[in-house]
This record gives structure tokens, C-alpha cells and sequence, in this order.
């Protein structure tokens, strides 16, 4: 498509548009029920969904983990994973039937008609062919050009498209030489290769920075505004949802619960689900989560400087080397001179994108790294120069909990173990009274006292993570560093832990140091902020302070890329 | 009938559903049970074990199986190639000795030296892989350059060398150090890369900030979770040096002319394989039989505590 022919084929495509919302949509979904499993182990996952997409129109399937979002969207492109298969229904395109589309002609419908956008950048790319030769496979096997030369002039132009503006030189490049951002661009491309009439957009940006979500999903809306492509967007995300979609269908267990218009669904929600989610959703607008009715705020940085800093982090830098080829190596600052203080029983959140050095703090903090030079104290006592021996003490009155709920325990341990296991280590207490304190943890967890003799497999990952938090209290510490140890959670499960460590903060007057790529947490469960870019902090405040009056650029796009954030929520219950 | 704007709600259900609700099922659950509830199900899984149960009580208690000695007295040169006749149901040999007999008997040294000899290797592997895989760094390199060495020698020719050396000392155990120090690197490489896997996972960082030693995070957490994939391979493995037994025992390096093995055994019959095509044949079955037991059973473990491979079937 040339730049002459544009304005005449946008015009054409406003009025098609508009004629179109009177005639049929262009996706239609009729009581679909998709069923996993086959015979006696059948488990149906959808059971009897609606849905309707009209051209150039966004909708967004909104749902927590399991909900049957992603079931639906595969339906619809016939890539059900693994035992899959649609039981009943019906799913057409343009008035052609998918589901009783033979494998040839479904193959025709991918990607001419139907694009596809995956979720993971990282690992939908085959790392062993480059960037252009991935784009060109696409390009041909759409039978968008008759020849090598044609495939490669609309690869460039696909990639151009999707806002790689190098694209001739990047074509030769390979996966691991492009950032998430340009992987997920890339991918985009390959969606929009072919012009389809619909988009299907699988969480196509939860894997990435939220500053670089923005810019892609803008990209992404301009480029299918123009080319009207109807877009069906799949996220966890209800304020991303919000922002991008003309309507929003909210899914829970493989039902549709609620479906309307963005504004309306977010602003005012029916649905007692939709409700919950809506309230559990943490935004820029919401407040401090709070234990008890007593004010925990804090609302300038004077109310606390006076109290003496539990943790402590003066200048603190931290060097890799990187080889550079050869013998040679360069070093790299991870952390540029990071300083921050704790008060007693507050939360300081470290907040910054992938790469800003926040997660090396957290280590450095918890020794498991050494510092380049600078110092840790906690408790006013200079880590530096710490034995052995006085390190093993430290570990007990302070713990990690860590981002992956999956990763951080032991498969092979009984849940009970694994709690008592610091206790073990540092010799506290005999078995018996080992087994008490475990049930302890448990009730203050809120899981029942027989989870001990369990296995962490079993377990959700928001139970999982109230294990790690349990196996974190076991010592008793009074400091707790929570490493992203909310992000890989649903909204509803994130509330819920969120709310379980600011109540375990008061009772036990923890204090907290929270790392995290997440403004929209902070602004729910911290104190005081610290905002990092490339190893350095740009800003810090309370909480209030810097989301009232953010003085950086850096923060302030930080802020402008929490999706839907000027949007109020309702449902407040 | 829907259009653009409609706002549908489904009806509430009435009962609010707690969030994050705990479905404890009935059963306990781990990789090891799991794999457990998989492979009793296999009826190849059983005979396998069957089989292979079969086979180590025959090596422990020889005499169960049968009364009649293997060799020496027990011989009688006028039963030379002679056919089965009451309490000798395989007739035979040349040298006159009951095959049956010889067969129970030679159970022993096959399935002594096949379990000592894995298990030289086995350990051997795991302790190099691990201290590779878990310390890395110029360890790593070391280790990895050494076990590269020893993969590059095969175990049976180094074997071949080591027994000529020490043919005044062929017994059971040098014969199974001669097996089992040369074929330990593939282990070691196994080992090396689970235990580099399992390193990067958070429980293992949750364990030394716990703190708890390196080596001990090692001993009770990297280790216990690499060992999947190299059990697999040891029963594997066991087939293999239970052939190789044979096969130095055959090529005349193996124990002693006295030692009633099936790799022997072969070795003699093979002279009489036209007048008596059945006393190779038996041994042969024997130790066949054995192998593919004990290689099915690894390879159905395989399977099961793999859970992609699981989901297949």
C-alpha cells in the first residue's frame, strides 16, 4: 500500500465501517464449549460462549488466570493446545464457519485473514533464524509475493510498518540481538503481514516495561485505525483493557460475566465479580491498603527522617565486568550510587524498569551479592565488614520473598520442612516446638495446619507465595524483602496478599523493602517510593509526594504509562 | 440478538467464591508419587520389575534355583554337548556341565559386576558434575576438561588395558572399577546440567539467604532435584556394564577361567556353535533378557518423571 493510495482507502474503509455496525459482525461466537481431556477425564473449560466483533472494532476478553481468556482466542484460530477441542458451537468469520473449515483452508484463514500476536516476545521467535528471514516466511507463506525479491521489499515494509525504522539493517539480525520491545514488534509485523481482517493480540505486552507497553500499543492501535483492522484483545490488565478497547468482556471461569462498554464496565460494574475485580484492581487512584483504621501514610518525608532508619543504603555501586571479545572485559555499573533509609515498620518500594539495578540492590541488600564499594547497615551496623558469622546472624532478621511462586520452593519438600527449615539452620528451638511454630506460620498465612504435610505442587501460586512468606517469618526478622513478590499474581490473589503483608506489618511491625516494576503496587502498599533508572535513583519521596507531584521526566512517564489511569474506578465496595 | 453497545451482565451466582480457594486433593502429590502412580499402572513397568527381581535373587541365592554345582566335580566330560534329561532341563555344555546350573550361577558375576560397576560410575559422575555444574568457574573448566578426556576413551578398550595390566588381580571389583572409571563421563555431563538448572532456581538463592552453607544448599537442594535424569541413566547404564562384563569375559580379559560368568560362557560355546548351537544360545537369552529389563525399567522411569513426556500418552 503506497502513500498516494491511503487517503482514499481510509475514507473508504471509515464509510465500510460505518455501514458495518448496522450489517453482521465480522466475528461471531455462539455458545462455544471447549472441553480438555477426552472420555471419563473430559473437563470442559468454556462452557457456552458469546462473543461478537465488528470490523474495526477493539474488544478486549479481560480475566484472571484460568478464566478461559486465552482458551477462547485459540478456539477461534483452531490452535487449541495439547487434548483441546471445541464440543459445540459456532465460530464464523465473515459468515465462513472456522470450526468446520478444513485444516487447508484454516491454514489460509491464519494470517490472511486471522493475525496472530503471542504473548511471550522471548520465546515466539525461532532463535536460530534471523529477524528478516522470520518476517519473509511469513510474508511468503501468505502468498503476499511471487518471489525472493517481492518477499524481502514487503518484509522491510512490514517491519517498517511496525515501527522498526532500521529495518533494512535489523532484517539480518537475530532474535537475541533485538530487546523485548523490538522482538514484540517484530511479531506484530508478522500479525499484520497479510492485512487480516481481524487481529487476534494474546497479552501481547505483559512481558515488557510499562513505558515500552505504551508506545507499542499506541503504535499497534494507530497501525490497525488505519488499516481498520478489528482487534481482539486478550489481557489480565482491566485499566490496559480500559484504555485500549471500545468494549470490554469480562470472563470468569470459562463464562462470560459481563460485557459492555469499556467506561461503563470499569466505571460503574454490575456483576459482583466484575465488582471485586474492578475494587481489587490497584491504580494511582486508589489508597494505602491498611491494616487496621489507624493512618499508616506517611505524608511527608519530614515525619520520618527523625525516626532512626532500620535498613540503610549509603552510595551503594555495584560493577560487572562484560567481555568484550577476547581476553578484554569492560566494566558495566549495574547500581550507580544508590542511597535510601527504612524507618522502622515502613514500606520503602524500589521501583524501575528491567535493567534499572533494583533487583542488585535487593541482593546486595540481602548479601547475597557483594557491593563494588558503598555500604549496607542495617540496624546502624555497617554490613561491609561483617564475618561470617555475623552474616549468618543477619539472615535471621532479614528475609527474602521472592517474584516466581513456582521457583521458590523446594518441589521435593513437604511444606512443613521447607517453613522449618531456617529454623533448623539457625538451631531454634527442638522438634516439637519446631512444629508448633510451623503451625503458628501457617495460621498467620491463612492456610489450614495440614498444608504441612503437603507438597508445594499442590498449591496455587498465591498459596505458594504465602508459604514463601511464612518460611520468610519463621525467624522472626523485622526487615522483609519482597522481590516483585506480587507480579506473577492474578489481581484478586495480588489484593489479597497485599492486604495479608500490610496486616503482618502492623501486628509484627515488619519493615519492608519492596522491589517492583509496578507504580500502581506502590501506590497501594508503600510508604515511601525510590524510583531507579539504569542503576541510578532518579527520584525518592513519599508516596504521596512523588505520585502527587512527580519532579522527574523519568517519573512522570513512569506515571503516564500506568494504563488506564485516568479512568475512575467504581465498585469500590 | 447483540450489538455494539448492549451491556451484559450474567446472572450472580448466589454463593460468593472465595478467592484463591485451597483444593487439597485426597492423594499426596509429588514428582517421585506421581511418577509412582504412572508406572503402576504399566503392565510393562511389572514384568520389567518382575524380571529384574527375579534376576537379583537369583544372583544373591543361586542354590534356590538349583542343586547341581556349576563347574569342578560337578562336571563330567561324558555329558560333553549332552541333551536335557531330569533335573538338567538345558542339557550340557562341552566341558559336561549343567547349563541350567551355570546359568543360575553366573546370575552372580554379571549382576555383581553390572551394579558395581554402575555404581563406581554413578558416583564418580555425580560428584564430578555436581562440584562442575554447582561451583563452575575454573572448577568447572577443570572438571569438564577431564571428564571430555575420558569421554573421548572407550570404556571398553581402557577396560581391555587396565584387566591385561592387572591380570594377577582379576576379581569382581577391579573388573567393575575397570567398567565403571571409564564410563562415568556421560554421567558427569547429565549431572552437570541438571545441577546447572536446578542452581538458577529461587529456592536455591531462598535456601542461602536462609543461611545455609553453599555445599550444604548443594547436598540437600541442587542435589535431590538433579537426580531425576541420572537415576534414569544409571539403570540404563546397567544394562550396558552387565554387557560389558560379557564382553571383557568373552574377549578372554575378563575374571579368571574358574569364574562362572555368562560372558564366559559365550565365549566358550562359541567354538561349539555348530555341534551345539544351544549352549550359546542359552547364556546369550540369559543376559539379553537382563539387559532389556533393566533397560525398560529405565526407560519407563524416564518417561515418568518426565512430565512432558507424561502428557503425551
Amino acid at each position: 500500500m503506497s502513500d498516494i493510495e491511503n487517503p482514499t482507502s481510509r475514507a473508504r474503509l471509515r464509510s465500510s465501517t460505518k455501514e458495518s455496525v448496522v450489517s453482521q459482525p465480522l466475528l461471531q461466537i455462539r455458545d462455544l464449549t471447549v472441553s480438555f481431556g477426552t472420555g471419563k477425564k473430559a473437563r470442559e473449560v468454556l462452557h457456552g460462549v458469546d462473543l461478537d466483533v465488528f470490523p474495526g472494532e477493539t474488544v478486549a476478553i479481560v480475566g484472571e488466570s484460568g478464566s478461559g481468556k486465552s482458551t477462547t482466542a485459540a478456539a477461534v484460530i483452531n490452535l487449541l493446545p495439547g487434548t483441546g477441542a471445541v464440543t459445540g458451537g459456532s465460530v464464523t468469520l465473515d459468515g465462513v464457519d472456522l470450526l468446520g473449515a478444513s485444516r487447508r483452508e484454516m491454514e489460509s484463514i491464519r494470517g490472511r485473514d486471522i493475525g496472530y500476536v503471542p504473548q511471550d516476545p522471548m520465546s515466539n521467535l525461532n532463535p536460530v533464524w534471523s529477524i528478516g528471514f522470520q518476517v519473509e516466511e511469513a510474508v511468503r507463506a501468505n502468498g503476499l509475493a511471487s518471489n525472493r525479491k517481492e518477499a524481502r521489499a514487503r518484509a522491510i515494509e512490514v517491519l517498517k510498518q511496525a515501527g522498526l525504522a532500521d529495518a533494512e539493517r535489523r532484517m539480518h539480525q537475530f532474535p537475541h540481538q533485538f530487546s523485548g520491545g523490538m522482538r514484540q514488534r517484530a511479531l506484530i509485523g508478522i500479525g499484520l503481514a497479510a492485512d487480516p481482517k481481524l487481529l487476534i493480540a494474546d497479552e501481547p505486552t505483559s512481558a515488557l516495561d510499562v513505558t515500552v507497553q505504551r508506545v507499542i500499543l499506541d503504535h499497534l492501535a494507530s497501525l490497525t485505525r488505519e488499516k481498520g483492522t478489528a482487534v481482539l484483545f486478550i489481557t489480565h490488565d482491566l485499566g490496559l483493557a480500559a484504555e485500549r478497547a471500545d468494549r470490554i468482556i469480562v470472563m470468569n471461569q470459562g463464562e462470560i460475566v459481563e460485557s459492555g462498554p469499556s467506561r461503563a464496565i470499569l466505571e460503574a460494574p454490575q456483576h459482583p465479580y466484575t465488582q471485586r475485580l474492578v475494587a481489587a484492581a490497584p491504580s494511582i487512584a486508589s489508597q494505602r491498603i491498611q491494616a487496621v483504621a489507624e493512618r499508616r501514610g506517611v505524608e511527608h518525608l519530614e515525619e520520618v527522617v527523625d525516626a532512626k532508619p532500620v535498613v540503610e543504603v549509603r552510595d551503594l555501586v555495584k560493577e560487572y565486568k562484560i567481555r568484550s571479545g577476547g581476553f578484554r572485559s569492560e566494566p558495566f555499573r549495574a547500581v550507580d550510587g544508590v542511597s535510601f533509609q527504612i524507618p522502622r515498620g515502613k514500606t520503602l518500594a524500589l521501583v524501575g524498569e528491567s535493567g534499572s539495578g533494583k533487583s542488585t540492590v535487593a541482593k546486595m541488600v540481602l548479601q547475597l551479592e557483594k557491593p563494588t564499594s558503598g555500604s549496607v547497615l542495617v540496624d546502624g551496623a555497617d554490613t561491609s565488614g561483617m564475618s561470617r558469622k555475623e552474616v549468618f546472624g543477619l539472615r535471621s532478621r532479614m528475609q527474602p520473598v521472592f517474584q516466581d511462586p513456582y521457583g521458590s520452593l523446594d518441589p521435593l519438600r513437604s511444606i512443613g520442612a521447607l517453613i522449618a527449615e531456617p529454623l533448623r539452620v539457625h538451631g531454634v528451638g527442638d522438634e516439637k516446638s519446631r512444629r508448633e511454630r510451623v503451625f503458628e506460620l501457617l495460621d498467620q498465612v491463612s492456610l489450614p495446619r495440614e498444608v504441612a504435610w503437603r507438597y508445594p505442587n499442590e498449591l496455587s501460586g498465591g498459596q505458594r507465595q504465602r508459604i514463601a512468606i511464612a518460611r520468610a517469618l519463621a525467624l522472626k526478622p523485622s526487615i522483609v524483602v519482597l522481590d516483585e513478590a506480587v507480579s506473577a499474581l492474578d489481581v484478586l490473589v495480588q489484593d489479597q496478599i497485599l492486604r495479608l503483608l500490610a496486616e503482618l506489618q502492623s501486628e509484627l511491625d515488619l519493615t519492608y523493602l519492596f522491589i517492583t516494576h509496578d507504580l500502581a503496587v506502590v501506590r497501594v502498599a508503600a510508604d515511601l517510593v525510590c524510583v531507579m533508572e539504569q542503576g541510578r535513583v532518579v527520584e525518592q519521596g513519599t508516596v504521596d509526594e512523588i505520585f502527587a507531584s512527580p519532579a522527574e521526566d523519568y517519573t512522570k512517564r513512569l506515571l503516564a504509562a500506568i494504563p488506564g489511569a485516568e479512568i475512575p474506578l467504581g465498585g469500590n465496595l | 440478538m447483540s450489538s455494539n453497545s448492549t451491556h451484559y451482565v450474567a446472572a450472580a451466582q448466589t454463593e460468593t467464591v472465595v478467592v484463591d480457594q485451597l483444593h487439597l486433593s485426597d492423594k499426596k502429590s509429588n514428582l517421585w508419587l506421581d511418577a509412582w502412580r504412572d508406572l503402576r499402572r504399566r503392565p510393562t513397568f511389572w514384568v520389567s520389575v518382575v524380571l529384574c527381581v527375579f534376576i537379583i535373587v537369583m544372583a544373591v541365592v543361586p542354590n534356590l534355583f538349583t542343586s547341581v554345582g556349576p563347574s569342578g566335580a560337578a562336571c563330567d566330560l561324558a555329558n560333553s554337548n549332552a541333551d536335557a534329561s531330569a533335573g538338567h532341563p538345558l542339557g550340557y555344555n562341552f566341558l559336561g556341565c549343567d547349563i541350567w546350573s551355570r546359568l543360575v550361577h553366573g546370575t552372580r558375576t554379571s549382576v555383581l559386576v553390572g551394579v558395581m560397576a554402575t555404581a563406581i560410575s554413578t558416583v564418580i559422575g555425580v560428584i564430578m558434575g555436581a562440584l562442575a555444574g554447582f561451583y563452575g568457574g575454573f572448577l568447572d573448566s577443570l572438571l569438564s576438561r577431564v571428564g571430555d578426556v575420558f569421554f573421548t576413551i572407550p570404556y571398553i578398550i581402557a577396560a581391555v588395558v587396565v584387566m591385561s595390566v592387572l591380570a594377577d588381580y582379576r576379581n569382581e571389583f577391579v573388573l567393575a572399577l575397570a567398567i565403571g572409571g571409564f564410563s562415568w563421563a556421560s554421567t558427569a555431563r547429565i549431572a552437570r546440567a541438571e545441577v546447572l538448572r536446578v542452581k538458577q532456581s529461587d529456592y536455591v538463592t531462598a535456601s542461602i539467604s536462609i543461611g545455609l552453607s553453599r555445599f550444604r544448599t548443594m547436598l540437600t537442594h541442587v542435589l535431590p532435584n538433579a537426580m531425576a535424569p541420572v537415576i534414569v541413566v544409571t539403570t540404563l547404564s546397567l544394562g550396558t556394564a552387565i554387557v560389558a562384563e560379557s564382553t571383557l569375559s568373552f574377549l578372554g580379559v575378563g575374571l579368571g577361567g574358574a569364574t562362572v560368568s555368562w560372558g564366559a560362557d559365550i565365549s566358550q560355546a562359541q567354538t561349539q556353535i555348530r555341534s551345539a548351537p544351544l549352549a550359546l544360545f542359552w547364556p546369550s537369552l540369559a543376559l539379553t533378557v537382563t539387559v532389556l529389563a533393566f533397560i525398560t525399567l529405565g526407560e519407563l522411569l524416564r518417561d515418568a518423571v518426565d512430565p512432558k513426556s507424561r502428557a503425551q500418552r
